[in-house]
């Protein structure tokens, strides 16, 4: 034994500053990048149309949550839109026609997600791969479907005029900067809880799942619970982004639970970077951006967004975030 | 005397479509001892594995785990009872570090794997637990390494820890040893050696001198079947096993 302690001893690695690096290292990083995050944010509205803001921030909240799934847990969801869009009208019906306060409207829209989320993952959760994005992406077509038929939705329509209402009874939300600050709140809330539960000891089952589930399994983790608790969780964040949304526009459409969103978050996550915490976050940053310069030209904008995808694919494979950070020495 | 088989097989066979990985298996593994099962490329060694750990469920047969019948069991039930494997290829989780790793095995009986709400920080009093077992290993150096960044020898050490971590009272390694240096081998057996001292293990290993070395009983399996049975002297003078494994050039060293 000794003399294989030795031989290991001289093949110890090389570089000293890897072998350094603590469990916590990063830590301080992330802090600081979301401190200068929160400061850009607080004073953006001051700089750009809040409006505009505030649908990235929806985006943004949206897309990290679909990460939490796909980049923590390796599960890919085609079907997303669905709580997102279910969401915004639950909370849009509840404010709008019940009078509900939008605090418990966006906590029904909450609650909405959690409920179509676990319905999707019992059903989906055993199967595997493209068969689990299949199956998710025919169960959002389904909800499309009621979101079509059913008379609370407003068909084509959608719901339309929703008030925004007194947070709490003290924000009045009808003042655009109220509005904005409490969707940058919303948003740090959902950032806030993604981040404790990606460094949680459930975070750290589920990237045992997500890196090999074989052997999770064997270390005797019944693997497809913690894959439903994320999975719910996820839907839960969707659709607190999709509930604000409803607030922040006032409306809930189609195009929310259409498949076309579903790709869109898929397409947000990928382009910043699944797997990383600030990822998503660019990566709406940038789609929501783009589609409101192309909008104002003649240009199609789904051609353009695809073909920018495309090459961000193929020039960085990890995304935005993903790529820098690999090109980060010591970072991981 | 049957008080002290703590697994059994009884008639396991695999088929898959059509083909018979595993036939009839009748496997008694007595509880303290270090049990190998050898046998040429294909001989269906892992896919007992399998079947032992509910990786797969057998075509017919039964599995009795201390006596209790296991065979419709899951296998993340099978672990928690104390029959934890290790895997042919290397199963590591990459991209965590060599003490996430460890950790990730530790952390089940503080019973918050579900809490989402918690801090990491919370499983740091596993570290030096999870630190002690990485030493077992050798891997000290490497302890916040990602997993990812080991050579394949290194690897596999990491597995052991990890599947030592659970303190199993039946560890079953599929070729445990396959990959690592020299300089490891001999280590990593006497590692292997140590922790039998209070538990039971099985393993598959090419490695006919450790295999010599280590085992109280040797079953030796040929497309599917046991061949032979028994201590090592017992086997290796068996004029079959001579022909099927041993006359393969299996005489000693990595086969
Ligand atoms: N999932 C499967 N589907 C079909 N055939 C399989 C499957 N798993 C194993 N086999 C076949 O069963 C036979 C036994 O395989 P097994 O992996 O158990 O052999 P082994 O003894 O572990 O061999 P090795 O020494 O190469 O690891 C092989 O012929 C293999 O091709
Ligand atoms: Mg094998």
């Amino acid at each position: 034994m000794t003399a294989a302690s030795q031989t290991t001893n001289q093949a110890a690695p090389k570089t000293a500053t890897v072998a350094l690096r603590g469990p916590d290292a990063g830590t301080a990083r992330t802090a600081l990048l979301f401190a200068v995050g929160l400061a850009v944010a607080g004073a953006a509205p001051f700089a750009l149309y809040p409006v505009f803001v505030m649908k990235v921030l929806c985006f943004a909240l949206f897309a990290c949550a679909f990460n939490l799934l796909i980049g923590f847990a390796g599960l890919l969801s085609f079907g997303h839109a669905a709580f997102f869009g279910g969401a915004a009208y639950v909370t849009a019906h509840s404010v709008k026609v019940w009078g509900l306060p939008p605090e418990a409207g966006l906590l029904l829209g909450v609650l909405a997600g959690a409920f179509l989320g676990l319905i999707f993952g019992v059903i989906a959760i055993r199967r595997q791969g493209i068969y689990f994005a299949m199956i998710t992406l025919a169960l959002s077509q389904m909800v499309f479907f009621m979101a079509l038929q059913m008379k609370f939705t407003g068909g084509e329509d959608g719901i339309q005029g929703v008030p925004r209402g007194v947070l709490f009874g003290i924000f009045d939300l009808t003042q655009p900067l109220t509005m904005y600050y409490a969707v940058l709140a919303i948003f740090v809330v959902g950032f806030a809880l993604i981040w404790r539960t990606v460094h949680s000891p459930f975070g750290q089952v589920l990237k045992a799942i997500r890196e090999n589930e074989p052997r999770a399994i064997s270390l005797g983790y019944r693997t497809d619970r913690y894959k439903l608790v994320a999975f719910v969780l996820s839907a839960s964040l969707a659709g607190l982004a999709g509930g604000t949304k409803a607030l922040v526009f006032q409306l809930a459409s189609l195009t929310d639970v259409q498949w076309q969103m579903s790709g869109e978050v898929v397409l947000m996550t990928l382009l910043g970077g699944m797997g990383t915490l600030f990822g998503p976050v660019v990566g709406a940053g940038l789609v929501v951006t783009l589609e409101s310069y192309l909008a104002a030209t003649s240009l199609p904008v789904p051609v353009v967004i695809g073909a920018i995808f495309v090459v961000c694919v193929l020039l960085f494979r990890r995304g935005i975030v993903g790529e820098i950070l690999a090109r980060l020495p010591g970072a991981r | 005397m049957t008080d002290d088989i703590i697994l059994e097989a009884r008639g396991l066979t695999k088929e898959f479509k059509g083909f018979v990985a595993v036939k009839e298996v009748n496997l008694q593994v007595r509880r303290g001892t270090i049990h190998a099962l050898i046998g040429p490329n294909g001989a269906g060694k892992s896919t007992v594995f399998n079947l032992l750990t509910k990786f797969l469920t057998p075509t017919r047969g039964q599995i009795l785990y201390k006596g209790k019948d296991i065979t419709r069991a899951k296998p993340a039930d099978i672990a928690l009872m104390g029959l934890v494997r290790s895997f042919q290829i290397s199963a590591v989780f990459p991209h965590l570090s060599v003490l996430e790793n460890v950790r990730v095995a530790l952390q089940r009986p503080l019973g918050t794997s579900f809490h989402f709400w918690k801090s990491e920080s919370t499983l740091h009093e596993l570290h030096q637990r999870a630190l002690e077992l990485i030493e077992d290993v050798n891997l000290t150096p490497w302890a916040y390494h990602l997993a990812a960044e080991l050579p394949y020898g290194r690897k596999r050490a990491l597995e052991i820890a990890t599947t030592l971590a659970l303190d199993p009272e039946v560890m079953l390694l599929d070729e445990p040893l396959a990959g690592m240096g020299h300089e490891d081998i001999e280590g990593t057996a006497a590692l292997i050696k140590r922790v039998a001292a209070s538990r039971t293990v099985l393993m598959v290993e090419h490695n006919l001198s450790v295999v010599a070395h280590l085992s109280d009983t040797i079953t030796v399996l040929r497309r599917g079947e046991i061949l032979a049975e028994g201590p090592y002297d017992v086997v290796s003078r068996n004029a079959q096993v001579m022909e099927a494994y041993m006359g393969t050039g299996g005489g000693a060293g990595h086969a």
